[in-house]
């Protein structure tokens, strides 16, 4: 988006000002009491896709029951130019002061580009993307769900009666790696024979090839099933239906499995929305980047199923303390699933050491590769 | 479980589970697309009936309770749109490519329109009959879950092979593909008959859809086909028009489509972006194979518009 490319409402605009005798600086859209605040969040899929909008939508929801504060919502915005112009409309038609871009292909340029057209308005982005190179007016905010996924880990590696244990997951990229990661560490940490086989799909969305996936973990002697994709609905309805228990990813999955659903790794948007909007709502400065765990309430687990063992339910209620305190679950010494070793014995990251994002190998345990 | 560990024999067995569970889709679309074809006329928009089916079935079975009804409902939605797609193709000078592609673009836009209150909830499913009672091994057993609709699909590939040959009906309108005036000279109206063959194509490419949404995966989502409906129609080509080939080729892609995940359930996990391809590869190392610049295609109708 061009700062010369005018669209027909934002001429139709500055020409009903101009004849109006307005200047534009009268009209700064910031807004000046709570009672005004409208927030826009844009989600790149459907809002109940029981996965990562899913969860968005849900914050969303707790957000608009926030007294004066209006939330407006579009679904389906490609990671294109068709998010500017979104974002535009939110801007101009719905007088938005704060705007939520959930998918990561909205930021560069689409969201640095709008921060820069509308300085008077707060953008915010749900990776962590941000630098201070980019406009003080937006800004990122990430949770570490890999500390829900240690959780699961642990209830999972407490369930299982096979030693197996299933990972569908999307692509060798650092967040998804340090959530298998943090899995399989959960889960051995209870039971030292426990495995974890990935099966890499390729793709965010791919329902026939993630049900292939589930299906072929399964027949190899996988009996807990969990997933990093975008809609983990198929993986968890086609483990359900093979007799298999499983945990969930992004959002509450819980009523598609009600017989093996263990627990699930989710995000709590919420948080951080209604965070937001208190501070802006006692006109506060926003700050540019908010990230966070267990211990700031950014994420959490699913209420256990029906899959989970008492043993697994006491192990997890346990860890959910300790990642509350920030115990760290990346210690040395810690070797890689070739043998390599990635931490040296005495070495420990911290819950938000930016190593973790750095993560690009499994670890011991886990069979798969990120090649 | 150690009882039940086949190791390496999983990844045949995976690919022979995966060309069952994947065929059916394919198979019913491309059996509608070699019917269609096969009166003269090509429908490129099945993948809209594809995705517009499945959403319809999921939906009806939601709303009825009944997954048949849904399948049924699939097929009468994939019918309109193959009426409407005969129809418009009908106009003069209109080209029946064109229009598949607009159909295409129509009904995925009109199935995501639809289908957004359809994607929470959960639809009764399709049942499955079980085979492989016979076995000790689970993979086999659940290999062997076929749906009625394999079935299904394998008579209608048969019955439809045997009707080209053997029946009237199969001669009209392979003489429709063949050469129209030849139909025209035998007072058979050009026009019905292919209107007629892509309505029944579109109807079984709508319970095509049906079978993804209701059965497997499983669920109505936007992403559910992703291409499966256009693939479908390249197979036709490569099954030289013929429904038996049909089948064969929805199984062999089926297959193909298995290997990579199945590959790594056994470990062995380098490039797998490679072997998730290979249903690609595949089709491309097929088609070069058995094409040649120096004859025409072998089996296919005389009136198609690629082949004219």
């Amino acid at each position: 988006m061009s700062a010369f490319s005018l669209n027909r409402r934002t001429l139709l605009k500055s020409a009903a000002i101009g004849s109006l005798g307005l200047t534009t600086g009268l009209l700064t859209r910031r807004p000046a009491f709570a009672a005004d605040l409208t927030i826009g969040i844009i989600y790149v899929g459907s809002r109940d896709d029981y996965g990562w909008n899913q969860a968005h939508a849900v914050a969303a929801k707790a957000l608009a029951a926030v007294p004066g504060v209006k939330v407006v919502e579009e679904e389906n915005v490609p990671e294109t130019v068709a998010v500017a112009k979104t974002m535009e409309s939110m801007v101009e038609l719905d007088g938005a002061g704060l705007i939520f871009a959930t998918s990561f292909g909205y930021y560069s340029p689409f969201m640095v580009d709008a921060a820069k057209k509308y300085p008077d308005v707060q953008f915010r982005h749900a990776a962590p993307l941000w630098t201070d190179k980019d406009p003080k007016n937006a800004g990122s905010y990430f949770g570490y769900l890999d500390q829900a996924h240690y959780i699961d880990g642990i209830a999972a590696g407490l369930s299982t009666k096979s030693n197996k244990l299933g990972f569908v997951a999307a692509k060798p990229i650092s967040s998804v790696l340090s959530n298998i990661n943090s899995f399989a560490i959960g889960a051995r940490k209870v039971n030292p024979n426990a495995t974890v086989q990935v099966i890499f799909t390729g793709d965010w969305s791919m329902p026939v090839r993630e049900a292939e996936a589930t299906n072929a973990l399964i027949d190899a002697g996988c009996d807990v099933i969990t997933c990093h994709v975008d809609s983990p609905k198929t993986v968890i309805q086609n483990a359900e239906a093979k007799g298999v228990k499983s945990c969930g990813h992004n959002a509450s999955q819980a009523d598609l499995a009600p017989k093996g659903f263990i627990t699930g790794a989710e995000y709590k948007w919420e948080t951080i929305y209604k965070q937001y909007a208190d501070t802006l709502a006692k006109g506060g400065e926003l700050p540019n980047f908010l990230s966070g765990g267990y211990d700031l309430d950014f994420v959490q687990n699913t209420p256990y199923g029906a899959g989970a063992t008492p043993e697994a339910i006491k192990a997890a209620d346990a860890a959910k303390i300790e990642m509350k305190a920030k115990v760290p679950v990346y210690v040395g010494p810690l070797k890689d699933n070739t043998g390599k070793e990635v931490i040296p014995a005495g070495t420990v990251h911290a819950p938000y050491d930016p190593w973790i994002d750095q993560i690009n190998f499994l670890v011991e345990g886990v069979t798969g590769s990120i090649t | 479980m150690s009882g039940t560990d086949i190791g390496f024999w999983g990844v045949p067995l995976a690919m022979f589970a995966g060309a069952i569970r994947v065929s059916t889709p394919f198979l019913f679309v491309s059996l509608g697309e070699c019917l269609t074809e096969k009166s003269g006329r090509i429908n490129l928009g099945l993948e809209g009936t594809l995705v517009f089916g499945a959403m319809s079935g999921y939906a009806v079975s939601y709303l009825s309770g009944s997954p048949w009804l849904g399948v049924l409902a699939a097929g009468i939605s994939g019918m309109f749109f193959g009426a409407i797609h005969g129809y418009i193709c009908k106009l003069p000078k209109v080209n029946d490519i064109a229009i598949g592609i607009a159909m295409m673009l129509f009904g995925t836009g009109l199935a995501f329109f639809f289908g957004k209150p359809f994607i929470q909830p959960q639809a009764p499913h399709l049942p499955s009959i079980n085979l492989g009672g016979w076995s000790d091994y689970p993979q086999i057993q659940s290999a062997l879950e076929i749906n009625p609709l394999f079935l299904v699909g394998i008579v209608l590939a048969v019955a439809m092979w045997w009707a080209f040959k053997n029946t009237r009906w199969g001669l009209i309108i392979r003489m429709t593909g063949d050469s129209a005036p030849a139909a025209l000279a035998m007072g058979y109206s050009v026009d019905l008959v292919r209107f007629l063959a892509t309505t029944v194509g579109g109807f079984f490419a709508g319970v095509g859809g049906a079978f993804l949404s209701l059965y497997y995966p499983g669920a109505w989502s936007e992403g559910l086909s992703s291409g499966q409906g256009l693939m479908a129609v390249a197979l036709v080509i490569f099954s030289r028009w013929n429904p038996l080939l049909c089948f064969a080729a929805a199984l062999l892609f089926g297959a193909a489509g298995a290997i990579g995940p199945a590959l790594q359930s056994v470990g062995i996990t380098q490039g797998y972006y490679f072997f998730n391809a290979a249903p690609y590869l595949l089709t491309l190392f097929i088609m070069i194979a058995s094409v040649s610049p120096k004859r025409s295609l072998k089996g296919a109708p005389g009136e198609l518009s690629i082949t004219k």
